[in-house]
Formats: C-alpha cells, structure tokens, sequence
C-alpha cells in the first residue's frame, strides 16, 4: 500500500560543488563541495540548495506562532517551555494591556505554572528567546490536549494553504492550533482519531501520497 | 593483554568463530528503538549488543556548566549488570567513566555544536551483552542515533577495534580474544576525509604493527560505514 519515498541524504554526504550552485540551510562548504549537515531530503530552489532535516529539535525564529507550557511565573514576566534548546521568557509588558500593580498583585492571576498559551517569538538572540501576546491568536489554551510531532514537519502538516489540518479539523469535528515549535492542541469531539492522524503524518512526512492514505484513515 | 590461556587464538588462519583475521562480525543496526528520545539506536556486532539514545539540544542547568557559544556534550557509556557473565557492579566505575569520557572526544569532532549555545546534547550508551569492543559498538550506535535525532553533523562515525594474536593482526575482537590478545586498538574516525578521533592501545606493538592496525581497521570501517548508511536510509524507504 505505500507508495514510493523521497529521496534521502545523510549526513557528510556530498551533494554538489559551490561552482554549480549556491548551499543554503542545512548544509556546509567544505573545499568547495557542499554537503548535507543532516538526515533530511535535499531541495533545489532557483539558485540554492538545501536540505530539510526529517528529525531535530525546534530553533525559534522571530514571528513563529508557537504553543508553550509555562514553567515558572517570575517577578515581572514567565518562563515558557517552547520544545526547543532553550526556554523563552515572556515579559509581563508583552502580555498584560491593563496596568498591573506589582506591589499588590500576584502575576500568577495571569498566567500560572502548566498554562498552555499560543503566543509569537518577539525576539531570538543567541540562547535569549522573548515572547509577546500582542497578536490577535494569541490566547491561553483552556483543556483540550496536546501532542508533539517532529517540528521540520509542521508544514506537512498543515498542508497546502491549509488544506491538510482543515480536512482533519472537518472530519474529526476538532478545533486544532498548531504551533511552529511542534506542539499541536486538540479539543472537541473525536481527538482520538485526530491525534492517530496526526501521529501518522509524522512518521510518513516522506511518503508521496500522503494526502490520500490520510483521508481515507479519517472517513473509515 | 598478555594474559595466559591454553587454548589457541588462531588456528591455521581461523579465529575462535571461523572467521579469518579480517572479517568483522555479523552487524545488526537499527534505528528509532527509544520512542521518548529524540534519536536513538541498537547496534549488534556478533555478541555485543549496545543501545544509545540522544536527547537534545536541551536547556542546561545548572547555568554555571553552560557555554555561552555552544552547546556541551554529556556522554554516559554504562553497563548493564546482565551484560558480562560475572554480575557487573552497577553504576559508574573507573573503566565506565574513562569510555565515557573518550566517547565523548570521539564523538565530539563530528558536530556543529555552535549551533545550539548555553544547551546541552546527552548520549546515552547502554551495553545490553558485552562480548568485546564494547566501546566502539557504543560509538557505532551513538553516532546513528545522532543522525536520527538530527544534530547536525559533520559526518558520521565509525569505530572499529584492532589487534594482534601471535604474528597476526585482526579486526573487531571478539570478548575472548579481547582478554588475551597481545594488544588491541579501538580506532574511531569520520570517514569521508579519513580523520582519526578515537585511538587507544591497550598492550605492546612494534610501530609497524600500529600502522598496519590501523591502515586495516579503516578498510573493513567502510563495511561498516555502508551498514550505517543503509541502516539510516531504511528507517525512511518501508
């Protein structure tokens, strides 16, 4: 029933010369041949080379939507778990609009420790990542649950202008928020079968036809 | 090393388990064994059976073992008390933490850890059943759970260890072979340009001898190098 593959690169592997064409992410140049830092599958656009790693952990980039765990309210602000490298800090000036008197309120009334908030990277400086509020979808997630998939797959899973997560959000009655970082939140009425969906676009991202062996998991 | 048995190593060109001085055993690779890790592998080489796992880049506490321009490297080399006949004593020894410890220099070449700053990548190396080149298994099996985890890489790694019985020089001892050979070599190095990362020599050898193990030992590594790739690319073809 599966389909043919994509093709694979590994790591050290040589993909080309710098005289042919130019190496972009994913890859380095070493003596003029430029090869594949990762596992992934090698893309061509125009003049650049790169490599899509098919595994690896989330590096935020300024204005990625992602979902957080807060693990540490502060004095002015809170620690957030992105599922990346690093935690992120979110200030309270970039998440409360009112005027908050720190001497008498407790920020804990805000945010507390194991809220799941959809919030925007503000900034990313070396291992110093901030977060802010201020964008319409963010908001704090109340129930539902949440999964986590390999973050480079996160536009497989969202598919063309959105067309793979709508079919899943339609059949399976779910309202979904997926965030850059890999984590995906999941409410409403058949989440089992959503989250089985899900799971399976990421183990067979490389699949071609995918789309098909997806909306067929989902109508039976 | 040097220890003596009755029994003998070789016998007309033939290793205790049929094989001829050059031949690896049979490998066993395969990848994606540890759901909870971000890459993670097992690797089989006859007897000895390893299983690494990695996790990270992750954030590092307590701040103070932090780089501020790259990431660290925790590597953990363990054996399992069932993996030797006699019960092995658990928790670190003075052998574990020294394999841990050149693990890590071997693995440590092949990496862009400037990529991740003030994190932390943590490799694991359980040996499940020793029977001999135990450490270069681990690195074997920690270099493919890397690429699986997708850190990025210069070049994967390859182990492979070397020795001497009477006048003959071999490869990839066995545990029997291990305990009395004259001396053996655990070699490492990232194939593509042939860089050595891991050389340990363990008895006495003439400097001819080293260089023979050596220039042998990266040979049959592209047999293994191969089985790594093959092994990696599987994971991805079903």
């Amino acid at each position: 029933m599966m389909t043919e593959a994509r093709e694979v690169v590994l790591p050290g592997e040589v993909l080309g010369t710098t005289k042919e064409i130019r190496a972009s992410y994913g890859t380095f140049v070493e003596d003029d041949k430029i090869i594949s830092k990762f596992l992934g599958i090698p893309k061509k656009r125009g003049d650049y080379l790169s490599v899509v790693p098919l595994s690896g952990v989330y590096v935020p980039k300024r204005g990625d939507k992602v979902i957080g765990f807060v693990t540490g309210v502060e004095k002015v602000g809170w620690v957030v778990d992105i599922n990346s490298p690093w935690l992120a800090f979110l200030s309270l000036s970039e998440a409360v609009d009112e005027f908050v008197d720190l001497k008498r309120t407790d920020i804990s009334r805000y945010y507390d420790v194991d809220d799941i908030i959809y919030v925007q990277v503000s900034d990313m400086r070396g291992g110093n990542v901030q977060l802010s509020m201020k964008n319409p979808m963010a908001r704090k997630l109340k129930g539902g649950v949440t999964v986590k998939i390999t973050p480079s797959k996160v536009p497989r899973l969202i598919g063309k202008s959105g067309s793979m997560i709508n079919t899943i959000k339609e059949k399976t009655k779910t309202m979904i928020r997926v965030g850059q970082n890999g984590v995906v939140w999941i409410s409403g009425e058949k989440i089992e079968k959503a989250i089985k969906a899900i799971k399976m676009i990421d183990e067979k991202s490389h699949v071609i036809g995918l789309t098909e062996e997806i909306s067929k998991l989902l109508s039976e | 090393m040097g220890m003596k048995t009755e029994e003998k190593l070789i016998v007309k060109g033939k290793r205790l388990d049929g094989r001829k001085p050059e031949d690896i055993r049979e490998m066993e690779m395969k990848v994606g064994v540890i759901p909870n890790a971000n890459g993670s592998a097992r690797v089989r080489f006859g007897d000895t059976i390893v299983v690494a796992g990695v996790y990270g880049a992750r954030p590092l506490f307590p701040k103070h073992l932090q780089e501020s321009d790259r990431a660290i490297i925790k590597c953990r080399y363990n054996m399992a008390p069932f993996s030797v006949e006699d019960r092995a004593r658990p928790g670190p020894s003075r052998r574990s933490i020294e394999i841990s410890k050149v693990a890590r220099l071997a693995l440590e070449p092949a990496l862009f850890l400037e990529e991740y700053p003030e994190t932390v990548v943590d490799v694991y190396m359980e040996v499940l059943q020793a029977d001999g080149s135990t450490r270069v298994t681990g690195i074997n099996a920690a270099s493919l759970a890397l690429a699986d985890a997708g850190v990025p890489m210069k070049d994967l790694v390859v182990a492979l260890s070397g020795g001497k019985i009477d006048d003959t020089i071999i490869i990839d001892l066995c545990g029997k072979e291990d305990n009395y050979s004259l001396a053996d070599i655990p070699i490492a190095f990232l194939p593509r340009k042939n860089e050595i990362t891991l050389l340990q020599m363990d008895g006495q050898l003439m400097p001819e001898e080293v260089k023979g193990i050596i220039k042998n030992a990266l040979k049959s590594g592209q047999k293994v190098y191969k089985k790594q790739k093959e092994t990696l690319r599987r994971k991805y073809k079903e």
